[in-house]
């Protein structure tokens, strides 16, 4: 096998480019909802589905597995929960919501059967640990996205 | 070709549309593809727990997301089932059909649940087909989905005079067909009297194509539902059968660099090996309804002569006459056509979903006012793509 530097790339061109792919996302009047009720009540609210007796969160119109409608079964759950488990983030890019280190954490909430994935702050990287029960702290300036929610920190 | 005989029947059991339109701000993709997954289901009088697999699709970039078919399971009912995602451009909705078919027919599956959709207000439609363009010899040069190819060749063979009137004819039967069906995006109640203005004063696109001829951009999902012949009599009394599907393909034709081959048009070729092998001589006579991936005017009419594979002018005399209307010899798009309703994965579908509906006679204001027993329905790509669906009343070819 060729190794790379073997490769003879004299007079071989590059073409720099960009794709620009603007889009706009309907969340939809389930996903608005979840929104707005963390956005102006500091609520973080999860949906039943009464036949599979599960709460979900994120919210959804239709509950995967069978597919009942559960879109007006709203829960209130707590603003709380244990970290069910966690991972470092330890490089930057762009994308990135904060600088690394930082730390990514499925969270459950109370009431809620499902776990959400957030950032932790507020305890060191080297600390965090599964069973950790952390609490919701919500953004001052609101961008109607799920960082409405701060970020999370430990009780 | 290698093709051989299906390993066994395939019917259509249940079909969901839901309305198009330019938006869909209430519902996100997952809650809009749920509408037509319920539809169907409720239209086969099935549950979830029936479907032994699903098939999605879409185009790929267009609403900037990469893999829509895993968070989609929270409508699409995919939730630990078998599960595919197929993306081929604009015959998307067609290669769902086609797949649905063939993984019922081989055995693999008796239930397969087949989806396309397209929220293409969520995103950029023109910035996703122009990146398929070929980066060094034709990003920096083409014109995304926007073309008068048909035009210039159409104008060429019958003069302009003709060539326009009946491109215009051809538009205002299909809006006419539009302003029947209840799930068109657009329907403008376009009449005879407008063709001189439309044809002069229609905001001009590219060459000879004007905004008027051209398809929309729309929102929407279907559903389909196929199941084995024994599945089939037992799910439903009206089941439509896919008789049989072609695929033919010339992608090589999109790269510039393979300019020089000769262009015989993909339609036509799968339309002449379709008919062969299943016995059909006449097709304007045979089928009573064709459902045609009509992306404008200019191909919707250019293109009849090769799905029918006809002579001269007789399918500008097909529009001209007014055969192609709904009560006509051979009605095409009694739905509007696509140029009523484009959600672009979703459309190649919805042309085999109206189709079938018109052969169980159930297609609501637009169907067709006599029996209907054999379709044609028609998928088509910007890579050179054709798929021709061939489907049934009855069992008895
Ligand atoms: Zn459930």
């Amino acid at each position: 096998m060729k190794k790379e530097k073997d490769f003879d790339i004299n007079n071989c061109y590059t073409i720099s480019g960009k794709l620009a792919l603007p889009y706009t996302y309907f969340a939809g009047r389930t996903g608005s909802t979840f929104i707005t009720h963390i956005r102006d009540n500091k609520k973080i609210m999860g949906v039943r589905c009464n036949h599979c007796n599960k709460v979900f969160i994120p919210p959804r119109q239709t509950c995967e597995k069978c597919l009942s409608m559960i879109s007006d079964n709203w829960v209130e759950l707590e603003n709380q929960g244990e970290i069910l488990n966690y991972t470092v983030v330890r490089y930057d890019d762009n994308h990135l919501p904060r600088k690394a280190p930082f730390i990514l954490a499925m969270i459950k909430l109370g009431k809620a059967d499902t776990p959400v994935i957030h950032i932790v702050e507020g305890i060191s990287i080297n600390d965090v640990k599964e069973g950790l029960k952390v609490k919701a702290v919500f953004a001052e300036k609101t961008t109607n996205t799920i960082l409405d929610i701060d970020h999370f920190e430990p009780v | 070709m290698g093709h051989r005989k299906k390993n066994r029947n395939v019917g259509i059991v249940g079909i969901g549309e839901t309305k198009f339109s330019s938006h869909r701000e209430d519902v996100n993709q997952p809650e809009m593809i749920n509408e037509a997954v319920r539809d169907a289901l409720n239209d086969a009088g099935l549950s979830i727990d029936d479907v032994e697999c699903v098939v999605h699709g879409n185009m790929e970039l267009f609403e900037m997301i990469h893999q829509p078919d895993l968070w989609h399971t929270l409508g699409t009912g995919a939730y630990g089932k078998d599960a595919y995602r197929l993306t081929t451009g604009g015959t998307t909705g067609g290669t769902l059909v086609a797949a649905a078919d063939n993984l019922v027919a081989s055995g693999m599956y008796d239930v397969v649940l087949a989806i396309g959709f397209e929220k293409l207000q969520e995103g950029h439609t023109t910035g996703g087909i122009t990146n398929m363009a070929d980066p060094l010899w034709a990003r920096k040069l083409q014109s995304g989905a926007l073309t008068d190819s048909a035009a210039v060749k159409v104008i060429a063979e019958f003069g302009e005079e003709r060539a326009k009137r009946a491109a215009m004819t051809y538009r205002i039967i299909m809006d006419k067909h539009a302003c029947l069906n209840p799930n068109s995006h657009r329907a403008f109640g376009l009449d005879w009297d407008q063709m001189d203005d439309l044809i002069k004063n229609s905001p001009p696109l590219i060459g000879n194509l004007r905004l008027i001829h051209m398809c929309s951009q729309s929102d929407g999902a279907c559903a389909m539902i196929f199941a084995s012949e024994e599945k089939a009599k037992s799910i439903t009394d009206k089941p439509v059968w896919v008789r049989d599907h072609i695929c033919i393909h010339r992608e090589e034709t999109l790269n510039l660099c393979n300019n020089y081959y000769p262009n015989q048009t993909t339609h036509k070729f799968a339309a002449e090996k379709l008919y062969e092998r299943n016995g059909i001589t006449d097709p304007v006579e045979y089928f009573d309804v064709f459902e045609m991936y009509d992306p404008s005017a200019w191909w919707g009419m250019d293109w009849i002569r090769d799905f029918f594979l006809l002579k001269d002018d007789e399918h500008i005399k097909l529009i001209e006459n007014k055969d192609i209307m709904i009560d006509g010899k051979i009605p095409i798009n009694p739905s509007g056509g696509v140029i009523a309703a484009n959600p672009i994965g979703a459309t190649a579908m919805v042309r085999v979903a109206e189709a079938a509906k018109q052969i169980r006679g159930n297609a609501g204001p637009h169907q067709i006012p006599r029996q209907v027993n054999h379709a044609l329905a028609s998928s088509f790509g910007g890579t050179m793509w054709t798929i021709l669906f061939m489907l049934e009343k009855e069992l008895n070819w």
